[in-house]
């Protein structure tokens, strides 16, 4: 049976309606914050024999392109080995273990089987960040386990619903091991209900067009998006791209460790060799292999929006297993900072390879870290055990087009910041500024964005504050001649001293007492091009702004400002002659 | 001394400025009969296309009992920031919380992006002072820097001035004398706190919100004085409201007090007209479905009211966070370009054509094919009528455009390759129709879908029967439901006080008082306002939550028993409503106590929006002609109706067109319609799904 192209997109863009609905459902009912603003979930529909991609929510977080047709694949794998149970229409099966497709403990998974006439037809499965899986530290983000016991409760695939009954047993151990428990009611309910209405969606979509037409459909779908990816790819220019990208360390051992990335294009497939990256270290800072594919993937889909999300557009990406890498851990190595900062650093990694070759869809680096800190501790005038998170942005790398974004969001994110007043209410901590991180974007024609520069100070009681954050050591990247943006400063304030900590943006349970400060100013974006090139004119502006002093502009642009009676005017003829000095010293 | 619309039954005027077209209609109250008048919009000044509009339908002003009057003026500055000279006076450390936003991206995928602040940062100076989430003051207000603050922005030009401090919807206190300070020598009337527009926490969307607010005051009052000016030199002596954001009129001598609430004026004038029209046709439940040129959006309207918003966002991270109808935009209307993706699959937007060049059918030089341009090939658009407008491009050469770039690479003939973007765009419209009404917990198939715009009419058959609507009702004036929406609005006023307590802790007093004091307020403002009114309503809600969650439920609040099991029970009810789950485990918290009082104005009769003198005796006399349309896979010869010829309860099977002066309803084979005594059409579908 061959289908005509009219059917072939109402069948796609049907699917893609089933996965929308169940991203929508899932954060809509979802309990926990991170989940209900935060939109860190995704849900997806996976093929019934080998787990790949057929169809995933557009609103679901980046980092989680293409992750769950691995996990998909690793539980039909454990099932065909005995090691798993298998599959009863209306269970749910729940699994975090990394090292089975996974990211961090704290992406739980969901994988229902979808029955069609009695016999397995698909996996529906999704994805979400709980707030607390258990480990040494509240909210799972360590910044110096060495092992993957301490970050928290391991799932292998159970049956957390059996025929559509929650296991009140399983689902008593892992209450047991988890922190906030009460609330987590609301998530496990929420993510179950999700796969509900994506089920019932389904069963309306093979009605309306038969099981066998859906079938062709999603076959021909998957040749379709590998084709397009192929078109895309060979478009490009040929040739072969390498880059290096820096994580300041891996919060145990200060040693930075490298990605080396090597991007080759053949015809009309693209090879990422990720090579001689660094060896898999103590610290938290490894990636396991599906989190590594993933970070490429959603690193391309940032070049290409237009790539459809599909285990077939994935086809003519291929990726050598950097076995031995830090970049392709194994247990026991402890993993939780995969997803929020190594992540970003695969995708940079993959921006400065190929920003030569398409030097009009790709960025300079953005600031490439989450900006986790987490202050836990006892609010004495609330009279209870608190935990709060800060995530922040920063700024992001310039572009043919434009300056960077000042204070985006993550690389791997799409989440909205906490507002000061929230967190003054639920917190017993009080903001002195929350204000542009000035000076901070990377020199280019196009600069980078600006980060954020904020300071928190606890009111009462006591806490411990941590951080896992990175780019403390190295700046996000210039491209084409920009500079690099400045780097991540972390600076506690205690009793009047500053303290830097010793990995300058990773440390664990730093004590505060009342009025004690955290400073945190994060990294700017990198710069596009040549900084001489900037319009005089952008660089007035932004010392008019106050964004840069006249001492930096002068020696990042060659732009000499003078101020008479407040008011700033270009000296040309003595910026004329600056650039052509700093030109001849390029 | 102005007159009174209570003791005066002249005209009624509703007049909307939309982006392309201003409408009117005029409602003699004595006669009952309607006349209506549509003529460019005039962007620059809106009020000469207004006073166009009042001279086509023959307006003599002296008539005139009312003016109802939506405008784009706010819209349009703050879209394409031509926006008064503002400054901010705020919190020592958070002057950059409008530049900042709340860390997002405008896309998910694509690491770019452009932000520009509504107050440039030259512009926005600190002042010690500090209060901390619970209102108590850790630093005093600075006087002496807010007055050198105040006169240093007046010194570089600034027109308008917001005072946005931190938490001063705990405690506004600061923020008033500040404003105290200022209006001792601001030179105007332009001074915006805060809190006093909506008082909510959450520093950015609040101070976003009275920026918006002061920067658009100087422009709307000019706009209004203007507008003012003509209509009085034209005889002109009663009274001018405004449309808002939240459906309701204000009158214009208060409206510029807070003008940001008409930022969103436009489309919810629309749905009001919406809900009016479908209560009196007995369907109080509507999924509004209004398909222009340019956009198309959807809102739901239950039990006769449109559901409300106070989280919407004009553009990215532009939020104005009072209360507004929930209109969402869910493509881009009749420009959306069609073209066959690298994939070789057909692909409808998100690209648009635009006004400018628009489709290729308009003959501005367009050469994308467009879901316009599919209806015309298809016979659903009148060659002749289209013709008449644009001159340059005929049929054969839109043909062959489609031909060479759909038809070929999908291997089928222009004609199929033009039903199947309509085929697509209907299903791509259907699915993000469901995506808000799933999001507001409901479902599609228990509403009837109003269909208005210039292309609504032409697509709500397919939409319908995608969705499984079994019933599309179709107004008698498609092409000026947002002018009808001006004159059939109340007057209304909202008012949102921040609590954030968890409801077993809540001192239920304290609710009550901050409910009374609302509707004490709203009843005020609108005893003031100098035009009649029937009765007035009062609404209070509450914004609720589980403790720990961040997104809020507004859950009915009876004024008459106000007590903690009967808000526990209502919450309890209309969480299990919208999520289907029920967290009896976890404890509910009180975010937000809201009050909506509003005054009905007189009922209006739309019997004569279609001139009943016009009726043809029988349906054949109204049919004007027939010609090919093609429908499900081939041509079918189909008849032509006048639609204002239409006799009284005709009952039409499709396939069918009725024309009328800016649209065209499509019904489509098998399916029925029939017209009520309002004029409007009923179409049910033959075979709903």
């Amino acid at each position: 049976m061959s289908l005509d192209p009219i059917t072939l997109s109402v069948i796609q863009a049907s699917l893609q309606q089933v996965c929308d609905e169940m991203d929508l459902s899932f954060s809509r009912a979802a309990f926990s914050p991170v989940i209900a603003e935060a939109n860190d979930r995704s849900d997806g529909i996976y093929a019934a024999a080998d787990g790949s991609l057929i169809a995933q929510g557009t609103e679901g977080l980046p980092v989680f392109v293409g992750t769950m047709q691995y996990s998909t694949a690793e539980l039909i794998r454990l099932i065909a080995e005995g090691n798993a149970a298998p599959p009863d229409p209306n269970d749910i099966y729940i699994v975090n273990d990394p090292y089975l497709g996974g990211t961090h403990l704290m992406d739980v998974r969901f994988v229902r089987p979808y029955y069609r006439n009695g016999k397995l037809w698909c996996w529906l499965s999704n994805t979400g960040h709980w707030p607390d899986t258990g480990g040494s530290v509240p909210g799972g983000f360590s910044a110096s386990a060495t092992a993957v016991e301490q970050e928290g409760l391991r799932l292998p695939p159970v049956k957390l619903f059996k025929k559509g009954e929650l296991d009140r047993e399983i689902y008593a151990i892992i209450c047991s091991n988890i922190r906030v428990a009460d609330q987590r009611i609301g998530d496990v309910k929420a993510q179950a209900a999700a796969l509900q209405v994506g089920s019932e969606r389904l069963d309306l979509l093979l009605d309306r067009y038969g099981d066998a037409t859906v079938q062709t459909a999603i076959g021909e779908l998957r040749a379709r998006a590998s084709r397009q990816m192929r078109q895309l790819i060979s478009r490009m220019p040929d040739g072969q791209w390498s880059s290096e990208a820096f994580i300041d360390s891996d919060g145990v051992i200060d040693e930075p460790l490298v990605i080396k990335l090597q991007v080759k294009k053949i015809c009309d497939r693209l090879i990422f060799d990720f090579a001689g990256s660094s060896p898999p270290c103590r610290g938290p800072m490894n990636s396991v292999l599906a989190t590594t594919q993933s970070s490429v993937y959603l690193a391309m889909r940032h070049i290409f929006p237009e790539m459809p999300i599909s285990a077939g557009a994935f086809e003519p990406l291929e990726i050598v297993r950097p076995e031995g890498t830090f970049l392709d851990a194994q247990y026991p190595r402890p993993v939780s900072g995969c997803a929020a900062e190594v992540s970003q650093r695969i995708a940079e990694a993959i921006f400065a390879a190929l920003v030569e070759a398409l030097p009009d869809r790709v960025t300079a680096a953005p600031a490439g870290t989450s900006g986790n800190f987490a202050l836990g501790g006892y609010d004495a005038e609330r009279e209870r055990d608190f935990v709060m998170y800060q995530l922040s942005g920063g700024g992001y790398g310039g572009n043919s087009n434009s300056d960077g974004l000042s204070n985006g969001c993550s690389t791997i994110g799409i989440s909205k910041a906490p507002p000061v007043e929230i967190m003054e209410q639920a917190f017993p901590v009080i903001y002195n500024h929350y204000a542009l991180h000035e000076g901070s974007a990377g020199a280019g024609k196009m600069r980078g964005g600006f980060g954020l520069d904020y300071e928190l100070e606890l009111r009462n009681g006591e806490a411990r504050a941590s951080f896992v954050m990175d780019h403390g050591r190295f700046g996000p990247q210039g491209a084409l001649g920009g500079n690099d943006g400045d780097v991540n400063k972390v600076v506690v304030l205690r009793d009047g001293a500053s303290y830097v900590p010793k990995h300058l943006s990773k440390e664990q349970d730093i004590e505060l007492t009342p009025g004690d400060r955290v400073r945190v100013r994060t990294p700017g974006g990198g710069g596009y091009g040549d900084p001489l090139q900037r319009s005089v004119k952008a660089v007035l502006d932004d010392v008019r702004l106050g964004r840069y002093s006249l001492g930096q502009v002068r020696d990042l642009y060659g732009v000499v400002l003078v101020e008479d009676k407040m008011l700033l005017s270009v000296d040309e003829s003595g910026t004329a002659r600056l650039r052509r000095i700093m030109k001849r010293n390029q | 001394m102005k007159k009174n619309d209570a003791e005066f039954l002249g005209d009624l005027i509703g007049v909307d400025v939309g982006g392309t077209f201003t409408d009117l209609v005029k409602l003699n109250q004595t006669t009952g009969r309607v006349q209506l008048a549509k003529v460019a919009s005039t962007l620059q000044n809106q009020a000469f296309g207004v006073m166009q509009a009042l001279k086509d339908a023959q307006t003599n002003l002296c008539d005139v009992a009312l003016v109802v009057h939506g405008t784009t003026t706010t819209t349009n500055a703050v879209l394409e920031r031509k926006l008064s000279r503002t400054g901010l006076i705020t919190t020592a450390g958070f002057r950059d919380i409008l530049e900042l936003g709340r860390r997002t991206r405008p896309q998910a995928y694509g690491m770019k992006g452009f932000f520009l602040p509504i107050i440039p940062r030259d512009l926005r100076l600190e002042v010690d002072e500090r209060m901390d989430y619970a209102g108590r003051i850790l630093t005093p207000l600075n006087e002496m820097a807010v007055r050198t603050a105040g006169k240093k922005l007046l010194d570089v030009g600034v027109e308008s001035i917001v005072v946005h401090f931190l938490n001063s919807y705990a405690n506004p206190e600061h923020e008033r004398r500040a404003a105290d300070i200022l209006a001792e020598f601001w030179p105007n009337e332009y001074i915006t706190t805060g809190h006093s527009l909506l008082s909510e926490s959450r520093e950015f969307e609040r101070g976003v919100t009275a920026a918006v607010n002061a920067s658009v005051q100087p422009i709307l009052k000019r706009y209004i004085a203007r507008l003012d000016e003509e209509l009085v030199a034209g005889g002109y002596a009663g009274e001018l409201l405004v449309m808002n954001g939240n459906g309701g009129t204000v009158s214009a001598k208060r409206v510029v007090r807070e003008a940001a609430k008409t930022v969103m004026s436009g489309p919810a004038s629309g749905v009001i007209a919406a809900a009016y029209t479908g209560r009196a046709a007995g369907r109080p439940n509507l999924i509004t479905y209004d398909m222009g040129g340019t956009s198309t959006d959807v809102a739901l309207i239950r039990d006769g009211d449109p559901s409300v918003s106070n989280e919407l966002e004009l553009e990215y991270a532009m939020p104005i966070h009072v209360p507004m109808v929930d209109v969402r935009t869910i493509g881009a209307g009749g420009g959306s370009i069609a073209k066959v993706n690298d994939a070789g699959l057909l692909e409808v937007g998100p690209q648009s054509a635009g006004a400018d060049p628009g489709p290729i059918c308009y003959g501005r030089g367009g050469i994308e094919p467009t879901i316009s341009d599919a209806n015309l090939l298809l016979g659903r658009l009148d060659v002749s009528k289209l013709k008449s407008v644009s001159g340059a491009v005929d049929l054969p050469e839109i043909r062959s455009i489609f031909q060479e770039k759909l038809g070929n690479p999908l291997n089928t003939d222009a004609e199929n390759a033009a039903a199947a973007i309509l085929q697509i765009a209907t299903t791509r419209m259907a699915g993000a129709t469901r995506m808000v009404s799933v999001s507001l917990g409901e479902d599609p198939r228990d509403f009837s879908l109003f269909a208005f715009g210039g292309a609504g009419p032409m697509h709500a058959s397919a939409l319908a029967r995608e969705l499984g609507i079994p019933e599309v009702l179709i107004p008698a004036r498609p092409g000026i439901t947002n002018a009808l929406g001006c004159i059939v609005a109340d007057l209304k006023h909202d008012f949102v006080r921040t609590v954030n307590r968890p409801l077993n802790l809540i001192d239920i007093d304290d609710v009550i008082a901050i409910a009374k004091t609302q509707r004490d307020e709203g009843i005020g403002l609108i005893r003031q306002e100098p035009v009649s009114i029937e009765e007035i309503k009062v609404t209070h809600w509450l914004d609720m939550q589980f403790v720990g969650q961040t997104h809020i439920l507004q859950v009915p609040l009876p004024a008459d028993q106000i007590n903690r099991e009967a808000i526990q029970l209502a919450f309890d009810e209309a969480y299990f409503a919208r999520f289907r789950i029920s967290l009896s485990e976890i404890r509910a918290q009180v975010v937000n106590v809201k009050t909506t009082v509003s005054g009905r104005r007189p009922d209006i009769s739309l019997t004569e929006l279609i001139d009943a003198s016009g009726r043809a005796s029988n349906l054949e006399a109204a049919q004007t002609g027939t010609r090919l349309v093609w429908f499900n896979g081939g041509w079918h010869e189909t008849r032509i109706f006048d639609r204002e010829a239409l006799p009284l309860n005709a009952k039409i099977t499709g396939p069918a067109v009725l024309e009328q002066m800016d649209t065209m309803v499509l019904i489509e084979p098998g399916d029925h319609a029939c017209s009520d005594k309002d004029g409007n059409i009923l179409i049910t579908l033959g075979d709903a799904l």
